[in-house]
């Protein structure tokens, strides 16, 4: 581990210039693509929660009139769900590791990959533009009639977006399921999977099948704004609720194409910083699969107060209740994962426990929701703010980071400064807690989401969320700017060093283009820790 | 700073009670599980802290047991907390049979009430201490909802649609309304209050106001300016049905359906009438879709509601022509 070298040739070096990056097939300069993409756009969305936050300082709308606030939280939410969350860990570390952790050259169609890119890009210029000539001011749900009569924002350049991305998000699914199916190396049977393959495999599934709802949902929105068709606004027959209803059929399966990638990489850091196989792998594993399935079976709790039948909101109600029990397994065999185990406080496995600690308090407080008596008081307020902030803040960026650090090395052939990496993981999450942690007492007392302005009595709560947000900010400007100082200066990674047992540790830090210098053979366990054959390769 | 800072909200309802024991349950299994992972977690994190660079961890693979005793226990709670949540959500959604009914529109940004004695407010809503109240609401644009914390009840208000929500005060005083739908540029101005007074109070509030007349009053006026009896006449010559005794009933339908007339139905057919024509009757009506207003329709259904049971004259069959006045409610 000490005698670090870069290799002679890797994939940074094989090729210079502009055209060698934009034009390139390789997986992973097209993971370093996403990353800037991903990255651009999660600052774009930070910027407008540093405002929204800051108007909420005080309860009077001061700051920001109530028309560029209700802009503000609309494109916060756009662009951190459509253009960071959800291709955040597939497009990044998925792309990157997927083909290496299998044993394969590249994806299955690299020339798609390269397109699915593109088309991303491409839709993040058009929402982009209609976030730059004047704004959206439907919320990220674009409800409807509000959306396609009443609102005068930007609406269909902004879902033109939306619309363009989702094939760049249903393109990299089957990309990802192909090779999965057909790219692994020998002797890479499916139950040797590292648990990252398994559970975007999962995800995988859910981008092919639910985001051509999303799709079309879109397209009926456009139709009904330009052309008056009557699907949704009631004045010329539409049903407003029929929307919610297409819409959450692919949005709250999307909720889990943010976390299950995201449990993958909890999956890989827990079994390599504690030297030890994740308990229960294939219970993890099916996990993953019933994840998926459920989460399409459970999209009417958004809408318990939407007028849906009694007998409806039961069934949804039990269904969702049902999701809740994988998600409670995944967290039980992590935490029985370290037991026992050789557990490393290195800044991944920080982050591991960061997340397990708050995706557990996401996961538990979205039973509040499932519970439909409950959740008539807590929907549509600060709660619901609060909960998911925690799955996809708590438990997506959690896990992003943390697979981020963990990989580093890899991709950068670079380690970056670890007492800053540990201090920047804590300001985290102590500011993530100060933040939305006041959020779910303000639900409660009854404090509506999307309020420009609020009554008096919930300022204190506002005050502490709003201090929070400003330390979460810097928790997040920190990693950037020294994994950026690290390419240049940062000390020589070798090419596996955290002692991890996995496909991605045998090959050179940063790998050649090809992945590996010979085509691995796979003649062990996943995470075969204390195995003679894993020995000889770590 | 703290004081006047509250941690919970009030309870003003006879549902806020059984709301927040669900809530306080919730907590607790919350908290227990939370500390239970969080501390083995840290203890397990501390206790095999790793020592030895090289060190790796005890192998040690899933037992069959623990697997099943996770995923079981988990079930087995979230089974007790939707049996729970259920029945709370049954009360939430199903009003007492006699209600002091309050209609209901939204509008960006505002929020009309229309008492049927005829009181009509904006941003206020006065009601009794004490006795279950209805609200019976519809939007004239966009999708708001009617949230009222200190009670624990919040329903949405669709356009297109009569949605209901109801609760039983339990203590005088104000309280938030918030409108909690997203719903444009002053969603957060669309807001008032709900003003529970005792029982002599709002007597003498509601004796105090409505010049009009009782809101079925202001539907009478309406229903003759339309000229809907010239075919909805309570002597059966008209070309219409009868509306009289009507509301409640189950009326079959041409298409062979039945449907009971409720406020939806009676909104619709004044909409679109050739959506359900009763059986036996031609569809002749014309549509009103944009010449009556929400609030008018309102009005008109409150009167079809208030046109009593004709008295039957025995041996002839045919009911007789009586008052068109309705019966003051209650």
């Amino acid at each position: 581990m000490t005698t670090a070298l870069v290799p002679a040739r890797h994939y940074l070096n094989d090729g210079y210039g502009i055209k060698s990056w934009l034009l390139t097939r390789d997986h992973k300069r097209i993971a370093l693509l996403y990353l800037a993409g991903v990255t651009f756009f999660f600052f774009i969305g930070g910027a407008f929660a540093v405002l929204i936050r800051l108007e909420l300082a005080t309860p009077v709308g001061d700051l920001v009139s109530d028309e560029t606030y209700n802009k503000l939280f609309t494109m916060h939410g756009v662009m951190m769900v459509f253009f960071f969350l959800i291709p955040a860990i597939p497009s990044v570390l998925g792309n990157f590791l997927i083909p290496i952790m299998i044993g394969a050259k590249d994806l299955a169609f690299p020339k798609l990959n390269l397109a699915s890119w593109y088309i991303y890009m491409l839709g993040a210029a058009f929402t982009t533009y209609a976030i730059v000539t004047g704004g959206l001011d439907t919320g990220w749900t674009f409800y409807t009639p509000f959306s396609t009569v009443a609102s005068t924002s930007a609406v269909i350049p902004a879902a033109l977006g939306i619309f363009i991305t989702g094939f760049s998000s249903i393109l990299t699914g089957l990309n990802f399921i192909v090779t999965i199916h057909q790219m692994r190396a020998p002797g890479m049977t499916w139950f040797r999977l590292p648990l990252f393959i398994w559970s975007h495999y999962a995800t995988s599934l859910i981008m092919v099948l639910g985001t051509p709802v999303l799709a079309i949902t879109i397209l009926l929105v456009a139709a009904e704004r330009l052309f008056h068709f009557g699907f949704f606004d009631p004045a010329v027959g539409g049903d407003p609720v029929l929307f919610q209803h297409l819409f959450w059929f692919y949005s709250h399966p999307a909720v889990y194409i943010m976390i299950l990638p995201a449990m993958g990489v909890i999956s890989e850091l827990v079994a390599a910083f504690c030297r030890k196989p994740v308990y229960g792998y294939p219970f993890v594993a099916f996990a993953s699969l019933a994840i998926a399935v459920l989460g399409f079976l459970v999209w009417a709790h958004h809408m318990f107060v939407a007028g849906i039948s009694v007998y409806a909101a039961m069934i949804f109600s039990i269904l969702s209740f049902l999701v809740a029990i994988p998600s409670a397994v995944k967290v039980f065999n992590w935490t029985a994962t370290m037991y026992k185990g050789s557990v490393s406080w290195q800044t991944p496995m920080l982050y591991a426990i960061g997340f397990i600690g708050l995706f557990t308090i996401g996961g538990l407080t979205g039973l509040f929701l499932a519970a439909v008596g409950l959740d008539i008081h807590v929907t549509d307020t600060y709660f619901i703010v609060a909960h998911f902030h925690y799955i996809m803040v708590g438990g997506t960026i959690m896990a992003y980071l943390g697979g981020l650090h963990y990989w580093w090395p890899k991709i950068s052939g670079r380690l970056y400064n670890e007492w800053l990496a540990k201090f920047s993981a804590l300001v985290i999450f102590i500011g993530f807690n100060l933040t939305f942690f006041p959020q779910f007492i303000l639900g409660y007392l009854g404090m509506p989401r999307r309020y420009h302005a609020y009554p008096p009595e919930f300022q204190v709560l506002n005050v502490l969320s709003s201090a929070g947000a400003s330390i979460l900010g810097v928790g997040y400007l920190l990693p950037m700017a020294y994994l950026m100082w690290s390419l240049r200066y940062g000390r020589l990674a070798s090419d596996n060093p955290w002692g991890a047992v996995g496909l991605e540790w045998n090959t050179t830090s940063p790998p050649p283009t090809e992945n590996f210098a010979e085509p691995p053979e796979v003649t062990w366990e996943a995470y075969d820790y204390g195995s003679p054959v894993v020995e000889e390769h770590v | 700073m703290w004081t006047g800072t509250p941690l919970f909200p009030e309870q003003a309802s006879t549902m806020a009670g059984r709301v927040d024991a669900l809530y306080f349950f919730l907590i607790a299994i919350s908290v227990f599980f939370s500390l239970l992972i969080a501390g083995l977690i840290v203890f397990y994190a501390v206790r095999y802290r790793r020592r030895d660079p090289a060190g790796v961890g005890a192998a040690a693979h899933g037992g069959m047991a623990l697997e099943i005793a996770w995923s079981v226990i988990p079930f087995l709670i979230t089974m007790v907390i939707f049996v729970w949540s259920a029945s709370v959500y049954m009360a939430i959604s199903r009003p007492p049979d006699e209600t002091i009914n309050v209609y209901v529109v939204g509008k960006q940004w505002m929020w009309k009430f229309q008492h049927l004695d005829g009181q009509r407010e904006i941003n206020e809503l006065h009601v009794p201490v004490g006795r279950p109240v209805k609200l019976i609401m519809t939007s004239e644009d966009v999708i708001h909802d009617v949230f009222v914390p200190a009670f624990r009840v919040k329903a949405d208000v669709i356009p297109g649609r009569y949605t209901n929500l109801w609760f039983q005060p339990t203590k005088p005083g104000r309280y938030h309304l918030f409108c909690a739908e997203y719903c444009g540029t002053r969603h957060s101005g669309m807001t008032g209050e709900v003003i529970v007074m005792e029982p002599n109070d709002y007597q003498t509030w509601l004796s105090g106001g409505a010049p009009e007349g009782s809101l079925a009053t202001t539907g009478a006026k309406l229903f003759s300016d339309l000229a809907c009896n010239t075919c909805h006449r309570p002597d059966a010559q008209g070309r219409g049905p009868v509306l009289e005794g009507l509301f409640g009933k189950t009326v079959s339908l041409q298409s062979g359906e039945t449907v009971t007339v409720d406020e939806a139905y009676v909104r619709e057919s004044i909409l679109t009438p050739a959506a359900k024509i009763t059986r036996g009757f031609q569809p002749i009506m014309p549509t009103f879709q944009g010449i009556v207003s929400e609030e008018q329709l309102l009005a008109l259904v409150e009167y079809v509601k208030s046109l009593q049971s004709l008295p039957v004259t025995e041996g002839t069959g045919v009911g007789e022509p009586t008052t068109r006045l309705p019966s003051p409610p209650k």
